[in-house]
Formats: structure tokens, sequence, C-alpha cells
């Protein structure tokens, strides 16, 4: 039978150690859950007019990237294409490191209820989508007068 | 990091004392970098880099050759709205940094490099003497 030379498993223990902890920080879970480190990676914030989502996504052609919203999900989609060689073909080139994603991606997150549809905007620059999704003017903090 | 800012960082923790004697200690996390992703391709002239550095701008993106050391750098400058709030991180560092070791055959006067969409494409060429030859065999 198979030992493990440590007592305990360092790594597994790591990786458990630090699953602990991204669940203790997520304070909303979703049903569709929101997988880390998938491609691209994303940050989201939120502004009182705006949810900004910004996609780190370099090297993908902005027009093949497809952004939708539907009912209150925003799924950012396309591909990215790997510039090395082929294996087969015969060509003289040695891959040494392969770490940069490639092929087809499609993330969907959950935008909070207040998001408005009609209003999103989506940049590409440098590398990084972002997109914007304004908030409804009915959820916006408002100065009521006193009369 | 300036002086205002150790100052600021003591009166609010008085444990930052003993940190801000310590000069060689202090940039540690204000130095925390983001390793970008690599793909690295040889071939008879040399060998190519492809690097991931999304949200870096041109002038922000330097790359540095000594001896034979190969220093990637970038810092990422994301037009931020005022008042953003930050619900979900998953890219948390905005300064890019590696480093690797060129061998010797490579020719580091001939690096080319070329940056676009937050993807860097970095050619080293092999140096003349190092490229493969044919030899010829002789029979005789």
């Amino acid at each position: 039978m198979y030992r493990s030379l440590f007592p305990r498993d360092v790594f597994a223990e790591l990786d458990r150690l630090q699953r602990e902890m991204q669940q203790a920080f997520d304070l909303s879970p979703t049903i569709r859950g929101f997988g880390r480190n998938g491609f691209p990676a994303l940050n989201v914030g939120t502004t009182p007019t705006a949810i900004e989502v910004y996609a780190f996504a370099p090297g993908v052609d902005p027009a093949k990237i497809e952004v939708q919203l539907d009912r209150g999900l925003l799924t950012i989609a396309g591909e990215r294409k790997s510039p090395l060689p082929e294996a087969e073909g015969g060509s003289r080139s040695t891959v040494h490191i392969n770490e940069r994603f490639e092929g087809s991606f499609r993330r969907v997150l959950t935008l909070p209820e207040d998001a408005d549809p009609d209003a999103v905007e989506a940049r590409y620059r440098d590398g990084v989508l972002q997109i914007s999704i304004q908030r409804r003017a009915a959820s916006q903090p408002r100065r009521i007068a006193v009369q | 990091m300036t002086t205002a800012q150790t100052a600021t960082a003591t009166s609010k923790n008085p444990d930052a004392l003993a940190t801000a004697r310590l000069p060689s200690e202090r940039p540690r996390y204000s130095d925390s970098t983001l390793t970008p992703p690599v793909d690295v391709v040889e071939d008879d002239g040399g060998i190519t880099l492809y690097a991931d550095l999304p949200g870096v701008p041109r002038d922000k993106l330097t790359l540095n050759v000594e001896s034979d050391t190969l220093t990637i750098e970038g810092e990422s400058a994301l037009p931020v709205p005022d008042g953003l709030q930050s619900s979900h991180t998953e890219v948390g560092l905005a300064r890019f940094r590696r480093l690797f070791t060129l061998s010797k055959e490579l020719d580091t006067e001939q690096v080319s490099a070329e940056f676009s969409q937050g993807v860097l494409r970095l050619h080293v060429p092999k140096a003349q003497h190092a490229q493969p030859r044919r030899i010829d065999v002789k029979v005789g």
C-alpha cells in the first residue's frame, strides 16, 4: 500500500485550507457557483450608479467576444487560439512552457437584481474587457427632501 | 514607499515601528506581484516567449536584459470609476513581474518584442555560432 512520505500530505492540507478560506470569505454563495481560476479572470465592483465587470482576456479578438445579458445572467464567451505550432506537421520546434489559456471559454455571472439590461456598455482595451451595467434609477440612493 | 505612508502606518499601528526600522523588510507587501502565465517555444532560430499581461498599457511595460537575466515587468492601469466598491476579485494585484535566465547561446543583443492587446511576444534569436549546422561527412 502506498504511504505518503509525509505523515500528512502537506499539499492536500494547503489545498483544503485554501478552499476553506475562500468559502469563509464568500459571503453570498450563489446556486450557480462562481468558479475561480477560470479564463478570463473576473473582477466585479459596484458604484452607486453602475456595476463594473472587468474580464482579463488578453489576446482575444474583440470582434469575437460574445457578451450576453439574459434575465440577470451575464455571459462572456469567446475563443483564444494558441500561437504555438501544432505538435504534428513536422515542425522542428519544442514547446518548453505552456501555461497560457487556449481554446474556447465561457463565464457566466449573476448580476444583482437592479441591473438594467438596456444600459450595458462593453469596451476592450489592453486585453481587458470592461462591461459597465447601469443600475436602475429606482435603486439608486436618493436624497429625500423634507417638506 | 514614501515617508508619508510610513508615518501613517506607524501612528496607526505601534507594531509597525519595529518593521519601519528594517528597511529591507518594508517592500515585501508593496512589491508583491502577479506572475504572468507564459508560453515558451524554441526552434532553430531562437526562442519565442508569449506572456499574458492584461490591462498593462504599452508605456507601463518594462523589459530588461541584464547579463543572462530577462526581466518582464508591467503595471496595469485600469480605468476605475470613482467610488467603486469591489465585490469579487480574482486579479488582486496590479503589477506583474517574472524573471527568466537565458542561456549562453542566445543573442541578448537582438531581442525583439511586440506588445498588443495585453499579450507580449518576445523573440530571442540564437547567436550565429549556436545555430544548427549540417556537418558534412567526408569519405576518404
